[in-house]
């Protein structure tokens, strides 16, 4: 822009250094502010409700059989609600097939790729106690037991029907216990009772361990019959 | 509620829920930050340290489960296994990013003193709990090999 002084001569107009620096200076305040005003740090945030839910599911009780009459039909059926433990991911996960344990609900194969050793507590060089010890820890999410180890590889049950397992665990050499011990480690065992308090927000076997005992109990004291 | 913590061979005072994971306990209260948090669930190895001569994941491990165990961390282990596994992964140049490498020289070590001469697979099992994100395992595979030779031949 130009215009004319009094004395007739044209001149550019000129800013100063300091309206200059002042901008500079309130858009480098502006900014900062910007940057730097206070804001609520990122919340974890939950699941939705449908991936929390651990559903409580029942067991049928023993006199729930009573009606039924042939008692060999009986055993079979006290069997067959068992047996709604015993297929359970928490029971199955630990009686694998292979000598690699699976996890979660879906049975997929357990990360680490760990094998099961020569006592069923993991290699000597990775044992099942690298991560898992006497409880379930909430803070990693990793489940423990004193006892924690897979079933011996006699005892696997993944791929097996109900009624492959019934026959089973009736055989002393591939179960490892006669019919008395077998009913103990279903009743009393801590780790078999782990399935019921598996922590985190794993699915609990169905209906608790002393009803699942007592299905075993009725089972054996009806002759142990099992499903085809 | 108070815990005497064994580290490196020197007992630790630390005042803690007993449910704290020992590598927060490590990292967080007594700065010894060798050891990496990686995963916090088990999963990566990266936080591996020796309890009692055996190694575990430390983000997995309550402070009240350790409280009478002797702990040892990557800064302070130590004998014949750790120098052949530090002068073989110094030679085979193992890290890329270097995050793991200590939960990896920890399980290495571990796995030397159980099996001085280990093969392919006793190296697969051993090591298959410690992720590498850079997917150094073939180096590191090799370097124990070579740490293994070392030791069988009496260099270390």
């Amino acid at each position: 822009m130009r215009w004319r002084r009094s004395s007739g001569q044209s001149q550019r107009r000129r800013f100063g250094c300091l309206p200059i620096l002042a901008l500079v200076v309130v858009a480098i305040v502006l900014a900062l502010a910007i940057l730097l005003r206070p804001q609520p740090l990122p919340q974890a945030q939950s699941l939705p409700a449908n991936h929390l839910r651990t559903e409580v599911v029942q067991l049928r009780p023993v006199a729930a059989f009573a009606s039924i009459a042939n008692p060999q039909a009986r055993s079979i059926a006290l069997f067959e609600e068992a047996g709604r433990v015993i297929q359970h991911p928490r029971c199955m996960n630990c009686h694998p097939r292979t000598d690699r344990p699976t996890q979660t609900d879906a049975m997929r194969p357990h990360m680490p790729w760990v094998t099961r050793g020569t006592d069923d507590a993991g290699a000597q060089t990775l044992r099942c106690a690298t991560c898992h010890h006497d409880a379930n820890f909430a803070a990693s999410g990793v489940p423990g037991n004193p006892k924690w180890r897979l079933a011996p590889i006699e005892m696997a049950w993944q791929g097996k029907t109900l009624g492959q397992i019934c026959r089973q665990i009736l055989d002393p050499p591939r179960a490892h216990m006669n019919r008395e011990q077998l009913l103990h480690h279903m009743t009393e065992d801590e780790l078999v009772g782990w399935a019921w308090h598996p922590g985190g927000q794993r699915t609990p076997a169905p209906g608790t361990q002393a009803e699942f005992g007592a299905l075993i109990k009725a089972w054996l004291d009806t002759g142990g019959k099992c499903p085809a | 509620m108070r815990f005497s913590l064994s580290i490196n061979g020197r007992i630790h005072h630390v005042d803690e829920d007993g449910q704290t994971p020992l590598l927060w306990v490590l990292r967080d209260t007594l700065k010894l930050t060798g050891t990496k948090y990686g995963c916090g669930v088990a999963q990566c190895g990266a936080c591996t340290v020796h309890v009692d001569g055996q190694p575990m994941r430390s983000c997995s491990l309550a402070l009240e489960a350790v409280s009478s165990a002797q702990i040892v961390t990557i800064e302070a282990v130590d004998g014949a296994e750790t120098k052949a596994i530090q002068d073989a992964w110094v030679a085979r140049d193992v890290p890329q990013c270097g995050f793991c490498q200590s939960g990896q020289v920890m399980s290495a070590v571990a796995l030397l003193r159980a099996i001085p001469a280990p093969t392919d697979d006793d190296i697969d099992i051993a090591m298959s709990g410690n992720i590498c994100r850079c997917a150094t395992y073939n180096r590191i595979r090799a370097a124990i090999h070579d740490a293994a030779g070392r030791l069988g031949s009496g260099q270390s």
